[in-house]
């Protein structure tokens, strides 16, 4: 995972009563706040019995909120893929009047709450918005429809991709891309044999961050979705409507999709740094 | 424009299409959206506006987001230099397991972390049940919105701060050492200031993160008008009864805070890469 020999040299003189403690406690705060929390999803899940758990997944109304949720992943993910490519081969290969204010705009939905995310699109295409009017005129559904829950997604999940990719551009250096156009590569060759091969694991999990993302995006989603069931839910808002319903069991059911869902964007990350031969933060 | 990309030799392909897709995606989806806030806010006279923001629901709601979001970033500013520190100087079993999963936060969406930290947290559940007969109710009040406002934070420390303390070359605090000074001395001298600015950054990111947190902390505050309501839920609760300008104004006074930190973020970064060279 760290291919720096240092780091290990940094390491390894770890022993006595001092290191054993800030272990423990280390430990201890991330087994409380992490680890056990994810166990209390599949105890949840299962505690009704396996019966009740296969029931509550494969429900109509679960199912279609996965087959929502698979939608906007669908959508969203390659859209955001393409801009985060622009984004970051723009940033991190030019130097141009506004770069910096460009690479913070890039941050903005970050540093927004995601009702607010999800608020901004309702100002627009709601029914009293800006746009509402044209909305309804032209017999279009955006707010409390599938166009409101992408548009919504795309917003929140709109930085991840370049994110991951602006420092690995910039760590790379441009000799190679140079050479090939040097000897003659077109523009478009250049970047698709020479610079994408270079940057496609960084490139996989930002997409992979993308996508669990924009699977679980609960705060924006829920502003602009109308929570219409086997409509408009997607698998967070399924989750949120059976936990208020008290129907613990099921919502824990529901869940553990997402927990596995999370739990694979974690292997998955691992698998990519060690593929890569370095860190990613 | 050809004389300006000076990075890249001006050789590469690709500005201006480049520059053509960003401007166009962040112009309709991110800034055209977002400038609707302060549109719709400027709908309001002054005197509405200051209605709206001087209400005692929205300062209380203002209040709390501020105070229990920095109380969960300090606290997480202590327990993630730790959590960074052990991970990174310190070997022992399943060190690689625990580094996985401190992004745990980050991947598990925050309606999963809502419900879990309020089953676990309640009075009759795995903790709660625990800390109930010490007087601790931790689900339904603001310590309930503290601890999953940790859990939604805490890799923002811990990822700020690890290639700081993976850059640190052990010649330096074998130095110290040599020069007689203690492991706690060396690590309040020397190791604490090269790491300080970026445990700043971390917990700022993780305090600006909390500020706008909504999934996670809906299921476990209890929802009380002037006690428990969260800023994102009032603002939510705006929508939902058409309020558009109120929760645009709302947002808007919000919003002043949360970017006053990203600028703060900008700058203080800024200030940890300077020393060093490299990025």
């Amino acid at each position: 995972m760290i291919g720096a020999a240092g780091t290990t040299e940094g390491r390894g003189h770890s022993s006595g009563p001092v290191h054993g403690l800030l272990i423990g406690a280390a430990l201890l705060f991330l087994g409380v706040f992490l680890v056990a929390p994810l166990l209390v999803v599949f105890v949840e899940a299962f505690r009704k019995g396996i019966g009740v758990y296969l029931q509550a997944v494969s429900d109509p109304i679960a199912l279609a909120a996965v087959q929502l949720t698979l939608t906007v992943a669908f959508l969203v993910v390659p859209i955001n893929l393409i801009f985060g490519l622009a984004a970051a081969w723009l940033i991190a290969r030019f130097e141009f009047r506004g770069r910096g204010v460009l690479l913070s705009l890039l941050d903005l939905p970050f540093s927004v709450s995601p009702v607010i995310s999800g608020m901004i699109f309702v100002l627009l295409f709601g029914a009293h918005g800006y746009l509402g009017h044209w909305v309804t005129r032209h017999d279009l559904k955006i707010i409390f429809a599938l166009p409101g829950i992408v548009l919504a997604t795309l917003f929140v999940t709109s930085p991840l991709v370049a994110r991951e990719l602006i420092p690995l551009l910039e760590s790379q250096g441009t000799d190679e891309e140079e050479a090939a156009l040097t000897l003659g590569a077109r523009g478009w060759q250049t970047f698709l044999w020479v610079s994408l091969p270079k940057i496609r694991w960084g490139l996989l999990y930002g997409v992979i961050l993308c996508n669990a993302r924009a699977m679980g995006e609960f705060g924006a989603v829920s502003v602009v979705s109308g929570h219409i069931r086997g409509l408009t839910n997607t698998i967070p808002l399924h989750v949120e409507i059976l936990y208020n319903e008290y129907q613990i069991a099921a919502a824990f059911a529901v869940a553990s999709l997402l927990t596995m869902l999370a739990i694979g964007t974690l292997v998955a990350k691992s698998l990519v740094e060690w593929k890569a031969g370095r860190r990613l933060v | 424009m050809a004389e300006k990309r000076k990075r890249g030799t001006r050789v590469l392909p690709g500005f201006g299409l480049s520059m053509g897709v960003t401007l166009t995606y962040m112009g309709l989806v991110i800034l055209i959206p977002l400038a609707t806030i302060l549109l719709r806010s400027a709908t309001l006279s002054w005197s509405e506006l200051w209605e709206a923001l001087s209400a005692p629901r929205t300062l209380a709601a203002y209040r709390l987001s501020l105070t229990v979001a920095l109380i969960a970033a300090l606290i997480n500013a202590v327990f993630g230099l730790l959590v960074a520190w052990v991970l990174e100087r310190y070997t022992f079993p399943g060190r690689r397991l625990v580094d996985g999963l401190i992004d745990l936060p980050f991947a598990l969406p925050t309606a999963v972390a809502g419900i879990v930290l309020t089953t676990f947290y309640a009075p009759n559940g795995w903790a709660g049940r625990l800390l109930e007969p010490l007087g601790i109710k931790v689900a339904y009040t603001p310590l309930g919105i503290a601890i999953a406002l940790i859990f939604v934070g805490m890799p923002f420390v811990v990822r700020t701060v690890q290639p700081i303390l993976r850059g640190l070359e052990p010649q330096i605090e074998g130095a110290a050492a040599s020069l007689g000074a203690g492991p706690f001395e060396t690590f309040v001298r020397v190791i604490f200031p090269e790491v300080l600015p970026a445990l700043l950054t971390g917990t700022t990111l993780a305090f600006a993160r909390g500020l706008g947190e909504y999934g996670s902390v809906i299921f476990i505050a209890g929802n009380m008008p002037l006690k428990t309501e969260i800023t994102p839920l009032l603002i939510m609760i705006q929508l939902e009864q058409y309020n558009y300008a109120g929760a645009a104004a709302i947002a808007l006074g919000f919003l002043v805070v949360s970017f006053s930190l990203l600028l703060a973020v900008n700058a203080l970064s800024a200030w940890s890469a300077r020393p060093r060279a490299r990025a």
